[in-house]
């Protein structure tokens, strides 16, 4: 099997931060892969996957300030989020709806991430409207930078807003009129695009009449870059010049990935009824993750017995994720009641 | 104490925030050299800058939207919707994202935001820029909704709403934004969020009214006391929360009840009210609890004599009082 090389590291990127990216995204995959076969088993209601986008995800949470800018995400950026220093326990309690479940206290669904301690923003399920609040976050910034409040050069305080979406959200209007504010203000923002070809059964060739996402840029006066997006390195390339651009006080750019949803849509998606085995096996043969390790070998930085170990710990700690989560007490019924107001 | 407009009232509850919080920026359209089309932020551009006075695209999901995550990164904005008939594109934002934040965080992400939205018709204004939209907005748990009547209470809630750390929406009379005028305190004050004001305390009947209406209600209720009717105006001027109190306290001292306001009739406002005195008060009641309300039409039409049918006035009020005062 010819596996598709990779772009050339960044020269920063040292070897241990190559190996770390290399663990969370198998982390995350074993991760979601425990969370179809929960699912399946009946334990749990509902999930909605990351398979695929590991690359891209990944690649973004270690090119900008981790845990200090924000991050307006969406609801599949489970490899991010796991990059971002979430842990397999807080996603296994979400799917459970177990008490002290860190996004929502178990009042949203799996995947609706949230953590205040690490800037990331709530989010919801109705797609886009995350990238708007990104849109007011790096307002923010811009503002406390002119108005005297923060330093910009203060490494302490939020930078930039990275945001996800889907290509398919793309269509909204909250997209459109986040792109407008981001080139009409220069915002130090970054729009993720994670263009993985279908919105749920929808192909991008239904979706919009331009070959790239990227292309829709350029009309709001921003750049628009398309990357491979099953290539972590040169996904982390494009954000990382991205976020420097952010940072210099450049303005925003759309970084398009261009990667492929592995899995159905969600737990409920049967994506038989709309594409044919061969693609979705033609795609394995480009498996983000697969990609990497080949990579890591070829530069004698991981060996296969590296790979299993690494591979082994991703599932103990899952395993042990698991048990903790399932063993987890529910809330209360009470909680239904809190934190209607501030 | 100054006699001011309620424009005026309005314009300097923001200056005083913006004075007092530099976290605190207005964004809307033509908020900033034009001072906004009906004049609220007359001045400010000029004192505060373009940073904190912000013009932004025509584009209302997106003016709320920014705000939402300025909100989140701990500034205050005032977001300013033209025309509270244009507000709609930015529902999902304010219904979906606003509201819900704090909730489906589990009380981490707060969302400190005003939003300001001229409402009401009687102005000429026909289908879309006459509306009365507050019944969408008071179903929604997680917001506050607030209208004033007066000069005073319009600076007061306004100052409160900057400070609160939840999503307030303010929906502001135009009709009354030069033709209100009313007495506010030199200096320092705030009209906290929830309570109902008695405007007129009374014996007979009670009448619930706010926004423009209540300012109507209390010249129908001076016209019917020359003919020995003394009515209760209980000015709502917070609808959600709800204060059930207040309501509840009058209809229990007057035994009957008037709900107003211009909002169309089906599921507005009025229908709570009426739902809460039948819930909690029955037994006080001496009259069947009566709705005066604009017209379940789709807008305001404009030509004047189509307006007028659609609009509840000072005459039709006095009329409907004296029919619950003689029931």
């Amino acid at each position: 099997m010819m596996v598709q090389p990779l772009e050339k590291r960044e020269e920063h990127l040292t070897d241990a931060a190559l190996l770390e990216m290399y663990r969370v995204m198998v982390r995350s995959r074993r991760l979601d892969e425990r969370a179809w076969a929960i699912h399946r088993q009946g334990r749990i209601a509902f999930h909605v996957s990351a398979i695929g986008h590991e690359a891209t995800q990944v690649a973004a949470a270690f090119a900008i300030h981790r845990g200090v800018d924000y991050v307006a995400p969406y609801y599949r950026d489970l490899a991010m989020m796991i990059g971002l220093g979430m842990t397999p326990v807080d996603f296994l309690k979400s799917l459970f709806g177990k008490a002290g479940e860190v996004s929502s206290g178990a009042r949203q669904m799996g995947s609706h991430f949230s953590n205040k301690a690490l800037n990331i923003v709530s989010t919801s399920a109705a797609v886009a409207t995350q990238v708007a609040h990104a849109a007011g976050l790096a307002f923010a910034i811009q503002y406390k930078q002119r108005c005297g409040l923060v330093d910009p050069h203060d490494e302490t305080q939020p930078r930039l807003a990275l945001t996800c979406i889907g290509e398919g959200s793309t269509n909204q209007g909250d997209f459109h009129e986040s792109m407008n504010w981001m080139g009409v203000f220069k915002l130090p923002m970054i729009m993720l695009v994670q263009n993985n070809q279908y919105a749920i059964s929808i192909r991008v060739e239904k979706q919009m009449a331009v070959p790239n996402v990227a292309d829709r840029a350029p009309a709001f006066g921003v750049p628009g870059v398309v990357v491979d997006g099953n290539d972590i390195l040169a996904m982390y390339r494009a954000l990382r010049q991205a976020a420097q651009r952010a940072y210099d006080g450049e303005g925003g750019t759309l970084v398009e990935a261009k990667t492929y949803r592995m899995t159905p849509h969600s737990s409920d998606d049967d994506d038989r009824t709309y594409r044919s085995h061969d693609e979705v096996e033609q795609w394995k043969q480009k498996d983000p993750i697969l990609r990497f390790r080949h990579w890591l070998i070829n530069e004698t930085l991981l060996t296969d017995a590296d790979a299993e170990q690494i591979d082994h710990e991703a599932q103990a700690e899952v395993d042990a994720a698991q048990a903790e989560a399932e063993e987890a007490p529910y809330p209360p019924a009470e909680a239904a009641l809190g934190d209607v107001y501030a | 104490m100054p006699e001011v407009t309620m424009i005026e009232a309005i314009r300097q509850a923001m200056d005083e925030e913006l004075a007092r919080d530099p976290r605190v920026f207005i964004v809307g359209e033509d908020v900033g050299p034009r001072g906004g089309v009906f004049r609220a932020t007359q001045g400010l551009f000029e004192k505060y800058g373009e940073q904190r006075i912000v013009d932004s695209p025509l584009a209302e999901l997106s003016i709320v939207a920014v705000g939402i995550g300025s909100a989140l990164a701990d500034l205050r904005p005032i977001c300013e919707i033209q025309f509270a008939d244009y507000i709609f594109p930015a529902f999902n934002q304010i219904v979906n994202e606003a509201a819900k934040l704090y909730y489906r965080s589990n009380g981490a992400w707060c969302v400190p935001m005003v939003i300001r939205a001229p409402y009401g018709g009687g102005i000429g204004g026909g289908l879309y820029h006459s509306q009365s939209v507050e019944a969408f907005f008071a179903h929604v748990p997680g917001l506050k909704v607030v209208i004033p009547s007066t000069p005073h209470d319009a600076k007061g809630l306004l100052k409160s709403a900057v400070r609160d750390l939840n999503p307030v929406i303010m929906f502001e009379p135009k009709k009354g934004y030069r033709a209100i005028k009313g007495e506010i305190p030199d200096g320092e004050y705030t009209v906290p969020i929830g309570p109902a004001r008695i405007a007129r305390a009374g014996r007979d009947v009670s009448v619930f009214a706010y926004g423009m209406m209540a300012h109507y209600a209390a010249q129908a209720a001076e016209l019917v006391a020359q003919e020995g009717i003394d009515v209760e105006l209980v000015d709502l001027r917070t609808l959600l929360p709800v204060d059930h109190a207040s309501i509840l306290a009058s209809v229990k001292k007057t035994g009957k009840a008037l709900i107003v306001h211009e909002d169309t009739r089906t599921l507005g406002y009025a229908a709570e009210v009426a739902a809460i005195l039948a819930d909690e008060a029955f037994e006080h009641l001496d009259a069947p609890v009566r709705r005066l309300t604009g017209l379940d039409v789709p807008g305001v039409p404009f030509s004047h004599p189509m307006q007028d049918l659609f609009m509840p006035s000072v005459e039709k009020i006095a009329d409907a009082i004296r029919e619950l005062a003689g029931y």
